[in-house]
């Protein structure tokens, strides 16, 4: 009686978590799909290997494509990650490690005001600091715009990772006669790499879908360029001005892009989720357990 | 003992009028004096929460690492307070080592590198130093025959008793002169516990060794000097003999017997 009232609650919970979760997923999917059917058609060799040129190749046929957006948004991306990585994991350690050091105060107010800034004030700010004073749009200005919006995403997981470390491995590392700083960087990191690991792709993906910090920095090249203080192209302000353009030859190429971009931003998260697989079973010993010694 | 002469032993640790404070309310240990002896176990004893891992943690400056912690008064090794402003805390923890109350393997290292930590992290890599050490700290452990054929092996892979091992012979990896421990056989089994007991007995032939244990079989078992506290205070130290034989105070004797009966 009482048993089979819980059974019915307990199966009315489930109902609920189920439906709510499809709710979540399932537009999720119909974006994706959506974005699937409607750019597949444009993805072709020429889409990968040719630049985008002026909007009349594209209307007469001759090859045209995102190369430039394509190898923009990795080399833009990844010098933000160079410059976001050591500020953000060394404010996530003073943050965490040394709380009661004076620096800490300004640090963590940088890293809250930061992460509650919107993205076009990073691109901003990026324009004050290194267009205005550079001379001109740059890809390296874009990494800026774009490290200010990892940095404090970088500095808050990886404060909160490091304050789930087990207290003990800083102790034990004193009690070894090691200097503060050595456990943390020796000791309490390495532990706590999986998990910082997982933070620093979780901004580079948040970073790698930004459009609007690029507009007035990295600012767009219809052609590829390696050279980082021109303007480059990247793939989400790219687009952005294919999709607001008057040629629909053009939007058809931005629903392609959308698949470079979904793609780009899930093989971040899947080659992430190996490595930090690895890591993990590393650390809990798994690879020795998984084959016992027979003594 | 009973049969070794009565030469006064060597004063390794003393600590005189020794006050730790949390959040400036709580005293953890109250104005505590008293020697602990070259090449001697020392057992601190008492009911819990009385204030014997805050004593423990003040002989090497653990405490350090607790902003809520302030430690008054002076701890002593060979005569030089330890909380001297002059005085580099690594250095002190370097001569004092610790073993804790759950074994603390570095989840993420070998058993080579856990024994080898304390030495490689200071930038010692020779490879036959590293050996040697590694080799006599886990013999001296009492692990070295278990270990020999896996230790490339992750530290966390032991069963509980050894990783307990494990941590004492991180411990003696970088030559202390003192080692304190913190109830070090509590979450052991009682097979681990004796391995760990007779460890104890070899161990002190090198070191001088405090261990806190709410364990008085232990304590008689182990030490050969014995302090009960009580609520953050010394109640009384004595050879362990006299202590738990022919107490003087009414409070020790009260314990032992509520804690015998
Ligand atoms: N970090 C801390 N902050 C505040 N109070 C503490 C802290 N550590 C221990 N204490 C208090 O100090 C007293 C002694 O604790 P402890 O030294 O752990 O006792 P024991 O090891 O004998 O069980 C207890 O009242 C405990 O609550
Ligand atoms: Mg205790």
């Amino acid at each position: 009686m009482n048993l089979q009232l819980r059974y019915a609650r307990d199966r009315v919970m489930l109902i609920g978590i189920v439906g709510l979760t499809l709710l979540v997923v399932v537009p999720l999917f119909l974006i994706i799909g959506y974005v699937i059917v409607n750019g597949i058609g444009g993805l072709n060799w020429n889409f990968f290997t040719q630049e985008l040129g002026s909007p009349s190749r594209a209307m007469l046929g001759r090859p045209t494509g995102l190369v430039a957006a394509i190898v923009g948004t990795i080399i833009i991306d990844l010098i933000a990650l160079a410059f976001a990585l050591p500020f953000g994991i060394a404010s996530g350690i003073m943050m965490s490690e040394y709380p009661e050091h004076p620096f800490t105060p300004v640090s963590r107010i940088m890293v809250s005001t930061l992460n509650g800034m919107p993205a076009v004030l990073m691109g901003l700010m990026a324009y004050a600091l290194v267009v205005k004073n550079t001379g001109g749009f740059s890809a390296l200005a874009g990494s800026v715009a774009l490290a200010f919006v990892m940095t404090p995403i970088i500095a808050r997981s990886t404060e909160s990772v490091l304050r789930i470390t087990p207290w003990s491995l800083r102790e034990v590392g004193l009690s070894l006669g090691l200097p503060r700083w050595k456990v943390t960087l020796s000791l309490v990191l390495p532990a706590a790499r999986p998990g910082i690991v997982t933070g620093v792709l979780i901004a580079f993906a948040r970073a790698a879908g930004e459009a609007a910090p690029l507009m007035l920095t990295s600012f767009g090249n219809n052609f590829l360029t390696f050279n980082v203080r021109s303007p480059m192209d990247t793939l989400p302000q790219r687009l952005y001005s294919l999709a607001i353009s008057p040629y629909k030859e053009w939007h058809a190429m931005g629903w392609g892009g959308a698949i470079i971009l979904l793609l780009f931003v899930m093989i971040t998260f899947f080659v992430g989720r190996v490595v930090v697989d690895r890591m993990e079973k590393r650390a809990l010993g798994l690879q020795a357990m998984d084959k016992p010694k027979k003594n | 003992m009973s049969s070794e002469k009565q030469t006064n032993p060597e004063i390794r640790m003393e600590t005189l009028g020794l006050t730790v404070t949390y959040n400036k309310t709580v005293q953890g240990v109250k104005g505590v004096s008293m020697p602990m002896y070259n090449n001697k176990v020392t057992a601190f004893i008492g009911p819990s929460g009385c204030g014997k891992t805050t004593f423990l943690r003040s002989l090497n400056r653990m405490h350090d690492l607790l902003p809520e912690a302030e430690v008054e008064g002076k701890a002593l090794l060979d005569g030089e307070d330890i909380y001297d402003p002059r005085i580099d805390p690594v250095v002190i923890r370097r001569k004092i080592g610790m073993v804790f109350q759950k074994p603390t393997p570095f989840p993420t290292r070998s058993i080579y590198d856990n024994v080898a930590a304390g030495l490689q992290l200071v930038g010692i890599k020779k490879k036959d130093v590293l050996d040697g050490v590694v080799e006599r700290a886990l013999r001296d452990a009492a692990l070295w025959d278990e270990v020999k054929d896996r230790l490339r092996s992750p530290g966390g892979s032991l069963s509980g008793g050894q990783q307990q091992r494990l941590s004492i012979a991180r411990a003696l990896a970088v030559e202390p002169e003192v080692i304190l421990m913190d109830e070090p056989t509590s979450s052991l089994d009682p097979m681990s516990t004796t391995k760990i007991e007779e460890l104890i007995q070899e161990l002190k032939k090198q070191v001088t060794i405090v261990i806190v244990t709410h364990n008085m079989q232990q304590a008689q078992r182990v030490s050969d000097y014995t302090a009960f506290f009580y609520v953050g205070e010394l109640v009384e130290f004595s050879p362990t003999s006299v202590l738990f034989n022919n107490p003087t105070e009414e409070r020790t004797k009260e314990y032992l017997q509520g804690a015998f009966s």
